[in-house]
């Protein structure tokens, strides 16, 4: 039996984490989400647009049933990240965050530096830090010796939908955590998820997967399958990888 | 028509924007159909309580922000 998963000592019940960004609109975004079976939801912070009243994406999260993990998307430097936190607690209600400083906009890669500084000042004013990060065991290992209450390490860049380009980096990650590693961005396709699991991982993150998807409710439902199936699979033990070949077909009675 | 007397600058969610002497921060909310809605002010850089929207008084060079939870991943 995989353990449970627990992160800031809060039982989890799904490994599947849900982003409700770029959905086409917020109903579409809460049957998706209900069909994901997905408990952490996250959720980012804007300014109110005055002149265009936007469908309210938080209206259709029943908060007693989703956790909100608010993200601090925007944030070039530490500062920003810090400033957009305390914005988000004071929205959410609480403090759990997604620790997220990405200064350059074409591949929206973390920054390790601020993103640690983030993290140490933030922890301090007693949030739960959950930091995205480039798949850095490093880094990793430094953020929570910090104090993080998990570490989330890239696939590929966030909507590429390219997959887990950062196999061996989360391998060596996983190795070495003594908190749980959520392998968020990037992930597009149901095997992307198995491959996650596969490698180790105890949770994942998609958003773009599911919201750019033709069908988003169907492509959720089948995102909450394969991690299902990747689960069960490894609760059922695994053959091991051999270098050569060993016959499935009896080596006797050839008929020669 | 409010006077010059009457109104004040103040920078709205990064654009300028004007208010009555006096406008409170319900006064504002109330002026953009905001009031009761899921949402948190920062007057120059300090988050407000809501406890204190009816009490505090904005004032000419004020810097507010007004925002809010939405989708994101």
């Amino acid at each position: 039996m995989l353990k449970p998963l627990v992160i800031a000592g809060r039982a989890i019940r799904s490994r599947l984490f849900l982003g409700t960004g770029k959905f086409s609109s917020s109903a579409v975004m809460a049957r998706a989400l209900e069909a994901s079976g997905a408990e952490i939801v996250t959720v980012a912070l804007r300014r109110v647009e005055f002149d265009n009243p936007q469908d309210d994406v938080i209206a259709h999260i029943d908060q007693r049933k989703y956790l909100l993990l608010p993200n601090t998307s925007g944030a070039r430097d530490a500062e920003e990240a810090v400033r957009i936190a305390k914005l988000a607690r004071a929205a959410s209600g609480w403090n759990w965050l997604k620790l997220e400083v990405t200064p350059e906009p074409n591949y929206l890669l973390p920054d390790p530096v601020e993103t640690l500084k983030a993290a140490e000042i933030l922890i301090k004013e007693g949030f739960i830090v959950l930091p995205y990060i480039n798949a850095d065991p490093v880094l990793a290992k430094r953020l929570q010796e910090a104090g993080c209450a998990a570490v989330m390490p890239l696939g590929s860049p966030i909507g590429s939908g390219r997959g887990i380009k950062t196999a061996d980096q989360i391998r060596i990650i996983i190795q070495q955590a003594t908190v749980p590693v959520v392998v968020d961005a990037g992930l597009g396709l149901p095997s992307h998820l198995c491959q996650a699991f596969e490698l180790g991982a105890d949770a994942v993150l998609v958003n773009t997967a599911v919201a750019a998807a033709q069908d988003p409710v169907q492509m959720a439902g089948s995102f909450k399958l394969a991690v299902e199936a990747s689960l069960a699979g490894l609760e059922a033990g695994p053959m091991s990888e051999g270098e050569a070949a060993s016959a499935s077909s009896p080596l006797t009675g050839f008929l020669r | 028509m409010l006077s010059n007397d009457e109104i004040m600058k103040i920078k709205l969610n990064g654009k300028g924007a004007e208010t009555a002497w006096g406008c409170t921060i319900t006064d504002l909310l109330k002026m953009h159909a905001l009031l009761g809605k899921p949402l948190v002010v920062e007057l120059n850089g300090v988050i407000m309580k809501k406890e204190l929207y009816d009490e505090i008084k904005l004032a000419e060079g004020d810097t507010l922000e007004i925002v809010r939870l939405v989708g994101g991943g």
